[in-house]
């Protein structure tokens, strides 16, 4: 078991004829998934990789039974595109695409929410969500660490990766990458509601960074809902003020968003943060090695 | 990006908000032109893109042209918050009677937007907010709705704005909103909207963030920016499509992914502590792809940063391979030898993740004296700030 993406999960892909779209199809695959489908407006009828391409995720999700879609639509389309996704109410929207103007996601969540968010959306801006040994939908890469007992959540793509490594001999149930954007989909709270419901997850490792409030709502809640063991990370202590860094949402405006009031935030909620990845890791090895 | 005040405004104009017609100058010569030229009573203000510009002495009232170009010349220059003032907007002095406060925001909590509004304009909102937080109405905007006119007096209402003004106050909030979106930006705020002589409402102080993401739908945005206020070795870099920031220390960063180069400055910081506060000089981001060719243009902006004095090159192996990386760390110190650049500041490099026996295989047999080899990320970064404290 994992959450939200598992063995059984038949993933399609919006606009899988692209550079990224067919790259990561290929990956995909290649890790075993289930792509089923494509999704590229205007090719429906016609065959990529011997999959199936349709016109809409409506079609596609009729005709394959896709229950997952990732996104690897360029910046101008992907509200489009989300939308489509939306409208056909599949389960789970995984938007890859860098660069989204926040305008735009903003609309397209308010938009998924006015429809009762039956879609659940991961990013954009984001790295996907995988599964290890069950499925993977997005690019991060399947062969870093097996499957195992622990959850991860993280706002940036590199930092989960170097994570998963290192606590490779451990093993992972899911890794979702949610994204550094300022407006996201699925959150930090969202995933580790899931990953205290998840019979096959005993820990979870949270990866923050500096900007917005994210990580202190997290802590909050982690602090009134969760029993599980969490081991935090922050990224950004020595980030100057008001320069963004790299993420969109990277950024400490005055007071707010600093790395120092999440991680104190975090802490009080009981949540042991590492000072480095590798300090971070070490803390989880030790959490893993005493349950 | 940041907005001038005169941006902003022109930006608001173009959206039928009201606003006064002003002229921006950089010398006291102009400034008298554009006074003589507006007549009567004008108001000389600084044009830098930070708050508190009146308390700093950037805000003047000219009686005619002469004390104009007069005040001018005193702002011209000078330095508020640490940025010099290259402009300045002479405008006709407002007849102000109420100063009122409107802002259109992000709410990344909310996922959503948020106006806010208050009566009480003019002193700095972040004093109101926290003074007197029941003044400020804020009133969360359904991003499918929109604002219109009448939502636009909804928020005038719950501001408190006088009855007399609401109609007026709505229309011009709407118009803000209109800005707001079809601008693509993240923040507009007035500060104050004013209730003038005439009993007209009229936007005299702007503020306005863009979202860069939405730059390719907005040719406009490439006339917003501002050269002159970006570091040159930013500059260079955006020409590159680097995703750099200049910082103030002496070990050069380079890493892929966000995430990664952020936590880098920190470790590296760390490490300096022990090396008599050596510190990071940049964060560069050469993002997930690592290319030969961008890891050389990374290099090359570290490497011309005269207070580099070392540089970490810190790459995780995912969709990239670490021995394609590596090659493109040989591949790149070679071009900059290539193109006559001289090469002398040591390399601390960290390989890990995908193929990273591969990779370090690479750079061990490239034989460059100039690499070492370290393959933890806390381990590399105390090498490369000991090597700068040497090189300092």
């Amino acid at each position: 078991m994992a959450i939200w993406l598992t063995a059984q999960s038949r993933i399609l892909v919006q606009n899988m004829t692209g550079r990224e779209g067919s790259k990561h199809t290929r990956r995909m695959l290649a890790a075993g998934s289930t792509v089923v489908a494509g999704v590229n407006p205007g090719k429906g009828g016609q065959e990529f990789e011997g999959l199936p391409l349709f016109n809409t995720v409506g079609e596609a999700m009729a005709a394959t039974g896709a229950d997952v879609s990732v996104v690897f639509v360029p910046p101008a389309g992907v509200k489009g595109a989300v939308t489509d996704a939306i409208d056909a109410g599949i389960p789970l929207c995984v938007v890859i695409t860098e660069g989204v103007p926040v305008h735009d996601t903003t609309e397209f969540w308010a938009y998924a929410s006015s429809k009762g968010n039956a879609t659940r959306i991961i990013g954009p801006n984001c790295p996907g969500i995988a599964s290890p040994g069950a499925s993977n939908a997005g690019i991060i890469p399947a062969d870093i660490t097996p499957a195992g007992r622990i959850g991860l959540v993280s706002k940036s793509g590199t930092l989960t990766y170097q994570m998963m490594y290192e606590l490779r001999d451990f093993g992972f149930s899911t890794c979702v990458g949610i994204g550094g954007d300022p407006v996201i989909g699925t959150t930090h709270i969202d995933a580790l509601q899931a990953f205290q419901d998840d019979p096959d997850t005993d820990a979870i490792v949270m990866i923050g960074e500096i900007g917005g409030d994210a990580e202190e709502r997290a802590a909050a809640y982690i602090e009134a809902h969760i029993t599980k063991p969490v081991v935090g990370y922050v990224a950004g202590f020595t980030a100057p003020e008001g320069k963004t860094m790299g993420h969109a949402g990277a950024i400490v405006s005055g007071s707010s968003g600093t790395a120092e009031a999440k991680q104190a935030a975090l802490e009080k909620a009981g949540v042991r943060v590492g000072r480095t990845p590798s300090a971070t890791a070490a803390l989880m090895a030790e959490v893993m090695r005493g349950l | 990006m940041d907005l001038f005040e005169h941006q902003a405004k022109e930006l608001f104009g173009s959206y039928g908000v009201p606003v006064p017609s002003g002229r921006v100058v950089v010398t006291a010569e102009q400034a008298h032109e554009a006074a003589a030229a507006i007549g009567g009573r004008v108001v000389v203000k600084a044009q830098v893109k930070a708050g508190g510009r009146g308390k700093a002495g950037g805000v003047k009232v000219a009686a005619d042209a002469d004390e104009a170009a007069a005040r001018a010349g005193d702002i011209l220059g000078m330095t508020i918050k640490d940025l010099v003032v290259h402009k300045v907007l002479i405008e006709p002095a407002s007849d102000i009677r109420e100063e009122y406060y409107i802002s259109f925001l992000l709410d990344r909590s909310n996922r959503s937007f948020l106006a806010m509004c208050s009566v009480e304009g003019g002193m700095e909102i972040e004093e109101l907010a926290v003074e007197r937080p029941e003044a400020l109405a804020k009133i969360a905007i359904n991003p499918l709705e929109g604002v219109d006119a009448a939502k636009g007096r909804e928020i005038a209402v719950a501001g408190r704005l006088p009855e007399a003004v609401l109609d007026q106050a709505g229309e011009v909030i709407a118009q803000l909103w209109d800005a707001f979106v079809k601008g693509d930006a993240t923040l507009v705020e007035v500060n104050p909207l004013i209730l003038n002589g005439a009993g007209e409402i009229v936007a005299v102080d702007g503020k306005v963030t863009l979202d860069d993401n939405a730059s390719y739908r907005h040719p406009e945005f490439a006339e917003f920016a501002d050269p002159t206020a970006d570091d040159p070795l930013e500059q260079k870099a955006k020409e590159r499509h680097l995703n750099y920031v200049k910082l103030t220390g002496e070990v050069g960063i380079i890493g892929n992914g966000a995430g990664l180069v952020m936590s880098t400055l920190d470790v590296v910081s760390y490490a300096g502590e022990e090396f008599g506060g050596v510190k990071p000089a940049n964060f560069l981001d050469i993002g997930g792809g690592a290319s030969a060719e961008v890891m050389a243009a990374g290099l090359d902006i570290v490497l011309s940063d005269p207070a580099v004095k070392s540089v970490f090159v810190n790459i995780f192996g995912g969709i990239t391979a670490c021995d394609a990386v590596a090659n493109g760390i040989v591949q790149a110190l070679q071009l900059l030898a290539d193109q006559g650049e001289v090469v002398d500041k040591p390399l601390v490099v960290r390989l890990d993740g995908n193929n990273a026996d591969e990779g370090r295989a690479i750079l061990d047999a490239a034989g460059n004296p100039l690499i070492q080899r370290v393959d933890t990320m806390d381990g590399a970064a105390r090498l490369a700030a000991e090597l700068a404290a040497k090189g300092n």
